[in-house]
């Protein structure tokens, strides 16, 4: 349904769960992907197994000059960037009271602050195109909260308000911005919960089940089509209704 | 060099929809010619392009009028 053919999208974290599951959904779709991770092997392999239209496109998001790189090498590779997938983050968990500044930091870089770098860094080519798609992936926990992650949280609460800012001012241009929010995902991440965690998560997901990366990639390529062009600031939620929001 | 006002005027107009003769020395980008703020960012992306420059953003900011884009751009290059 959704056809993406001669639209160039970097996605971020590809070498991820969900991010590699957004890259091959967006590929499938048509759609040119520039595959940027911190570990390069990973993203060489998901290109390998993509074929044409894929570009490898190392970044270490903690890394503020290689940020500031990024949009540039992607429209050198692919020749613009029609679609930006913020999708790349990191968690450095911990109990409030037992937080160190650094892991704050660490978690507010990589997950707000570069994602803000990288909108900034492709919105130029957006705005001359008069058509752009950006897609910022949240979290529930930026919704909801969760014990543990008040670093985490904040920045993915921060990418919603972030990403509704930019959705009023680029609106006029042709160009959305909108954030996905998953719930629990069957994931790197979530493989390392144990059973007891698991068990304990499944009780609070109505839909019985945690989601899987590729439903999280069908909700991004969706926001990323001509057919999304009317939905702009919104975040959409997929979390099997974990929260009703 | 010379062909620069006529240069500026040409974005102008294209950009912002305006009659030429409106687009005089003085003329406000926001007040007089009905931009937004974000009208006035892509005239800086386009000069910058027309004429091969940079403007830096604290730069961007004190171009208000035609006149200022003219006195700029014959600074910069």
């Amino acid at each position: 349904m959704f056809d993406l053919t001669g639209k160039n999208a970097l996605i971020t974290g590809a070498s991820g769960g969900i991010g590699g599951a957004i890259a091959k959904a967006l590929h499938e779709a048509g759609a040119t992907v520039g595959l940027s991770g911190t570990r390069e092997a990973p993203l060489q392999e998901l290109a390998a197994e993509l074929g044409e239209r894929a570009f490898v496109l190392p970044c270490n998001l903690s890394d503020p000059e290689a940020v500031a790189a990024l949009p540039k090498q992607a429209a050198d590779a692919m020749g613009s960037v029609d679609i930006l997938v913020n999708n790349a983050g990191i968690t450095r968990d911990n109990l409030f009271m037992r937080m160190s500044d650094d892991e704050w930091q660490q978690v507010l870089d990589v997950n707000l602050t570069a994602t803000f770098k990288l909108c900034k860094g492709v919105l130029r080519g957006m705005m001359k195109a008069r058509w752009g798609r950006i897609v910022n992936i949240s979290s529930i926990v930026g919704a909801t909260g969760n014990p543990g992650q008040g670093n985490y949280a904040a920045a993915k609460a921060g990418l919603v308000g972030m990403t509704k800012s930019l959705a009023y001012e680029v609106a006029s241009r042709g160009i959305t911005a909108n954030a996905v929010a998953p719930g629990f995902i069957e994931t790197a991440m979530t493989d390392k919960l144990n059973d007891d965690q698991k068990a304990g998560i499944m009780g609070q997901i109505p839909a019985g089940r945690m989601g899987t990366a590729e439903e999280i990639a069908a909700a991004v390529l969706y926001l990323s089509s001509q057919e999304a062009a009317y939905v702009t600031g919104a975040t959409l939620h997929v979390n099997g209704g974990m929260a009703m929001l | 060099m010379s062909d620069i006002p006529d240069r500026v005027r040409k974005i102008v107009v294209e950009h912002l929809g305006v009659e030429e003769d409106k687009v005089t020395e003085s003329a406000s980008f926001i007040d007089d010619l009905g931009a937004d703020s974000l009208d006035t960012v892509e005239l800086v992306m386009a000069f910058e392009e027309e004429f091969g420059i940079e403007i830096p953003d604290d730069a961007a900011e004190t171009i208000q009028t035609f006149g200022d884009a003219v006195k700029f751009i014959k600074e910069a290059s």
